[in-house]
């Protein structure tokens, strides 16, 4: 059993209630962390793509978690079943949750069926990075497609998620779009319950 | 110009753009869980936390001066006040608590009740040796250390490891004193 003979009390995080998920840090706080573990990534791998799947795994783990928290707290313990649904649990719940504000907009793919965009101007984690020119296309946002497929994964909607910069008219600087293209097995389900 | 007036660490946190920190603390668990899957043993884990820390102390310094306008503290023990009321405020919005100074003014613990990086968290048995806030032990050093002190931190009490608090113990090693840092041939 667990703490047996020791002398020490553990606090159970069962045990404690939930925080309604009001408390904040500074804004510098999470960049400096953010920014640290995008630098020890860095370390770990050779080649750009590594990197991103690094960064998505690290937002995976986060995404599952806040999933869970969210249902419990936001939906009282029901969550989504349905596509869109789901998406705009995401593009609403979640991004307000984590990033302060809704999603700037949520698309459906025109080429694909599968496919839906969430696109953001300047995504919480971009803010202060800028891409070295030898890093080519790599987008930190890699981290948000990480938590995005970590919630429709965990939500039973697998999914490849990935961030892309996409420039914007008279913009200086790229908007970023995390590109979700749903598994086969998702749209069969979703066409079975028309 | 007239130095500005030192601005509390409530005033300074309340003026900067703030996110939620359940983010935080999810992605420092991201974080954390990446070194053990890497590093696999947990003094390397915490080496590396420490280390992290560290890069961000050494960074952070610069913004914690420019918004707080703290000028020089007249000795440790105001340094260490300032630490604990402006410094943890305005990043982590909670504040520490100074005691137990020994004679000579140069250790003192800072107590911690409320730790963002925490929440939901439990240490496996298998991560029992596991200092999960290493990280902010190495901020406070590298901070330090860009206004030349030499410190030395430890952590007496963890409540992750059972303890009813978290308890840094902080030990100033040495002033250094501050150097021209430009030769005059570079």
């Amino acid at each position: 059993m667990i703490g047996v003979g020791k002398a020490k009390q553990y606090a159970n995080v069962l045990d404690k209630p939930l925080s309604r998920g009001r408390q904040e840090v500074s804004l510098s706080a999470f960049a400096f962390l953010f920014s640290e573990l995008v630098q020890y990534n860095q370390t770990q791998v050779d080649n750009i793509a590594e990197l991103e799947r690094r960064l998505e795994d690290a937002g995976y783990a986060v995404g599952a978690r806040v999933l869970e928290l969210l249902c419990h707290r936001e939906k009282g313990n029901r969550r989504e079943t349905r596509l869109l649904g789901i998406l705009s649990f995401i593009h609403s719940t979640v991004w307000k949750v984590l990033f302060g504000k809704v999603a700037d907009s949520l698309e459906k793919g025109t080429e694909h069926e599968d496919e839906y965009m969430i696109s953001e101007k300047e995504l919480l984690v971009n803010r202060f990075i800028s891409v070295p020119k030898d890093m080519g296309a790599f987008n930190c946002g890699a981290f948000v497609a990480g938590i995005v497929r970590g919630v429709l994964d965990s939500a039973g909607f697998p999914a490849v998620v990935t961030a892309h910069f996409v420039p914007i008219e008279g913009q200086q600087r790229p908007r970023t779009t995390i590109l979700i293209k749903f598994a086969e097995e998702v749209l069969r389900r979703e066409a079975r319950l028309g | 110009m007239a130095p500005l007036a030192p601005r509390s660490g409530d005033a300074v946190f309340a003026s900067v753009e703030r996110v939620n920190a359940e983010l935080f603390t999810l992605t420092y668990g991201a974080i954390v869980r990446q070194l053990i899957t890497d590093l696999e043993e947990v003094e390397e884990v915490n080496k590396q936390l420490d280390q992290m820390g560290y890069n961000i102390g050494v960074r952070l310094i610069d913004e914690f001066l420019a918004k707080s306008n703290v000028s020089r503290c007249v000795d440790f023990k105001e340094t260490a006040e300032v630490i604990a009321k402006v410094g943890f405020k305005m990043f982590l919005g909670v504040t520490a608590t100074v005691i137990n100074w020994d004679a000579e003014g140069t250790s003192c613990s800072l107590v911690l009740e409320d730790n963002p990086l925490v929440d939901f968290v439990e240490l496996p048995d298998t991560c029992q040796g596991l200092s999960y806030c290493n990280i902010l032990s190495g901020v406070i050093r590298g901070a330090l250390e860009m206004v030349s002190m030499k410190t030395e931190i430890t952590w007496v009490r963890d409540m992750l490891q059972g303890d009813d608090a978290y308890e840094l113990r902080v030990k100033l090693l040495k002033q250094v004193p501050e150097e021209y840092p430009y030769k005059d041939d570079d």
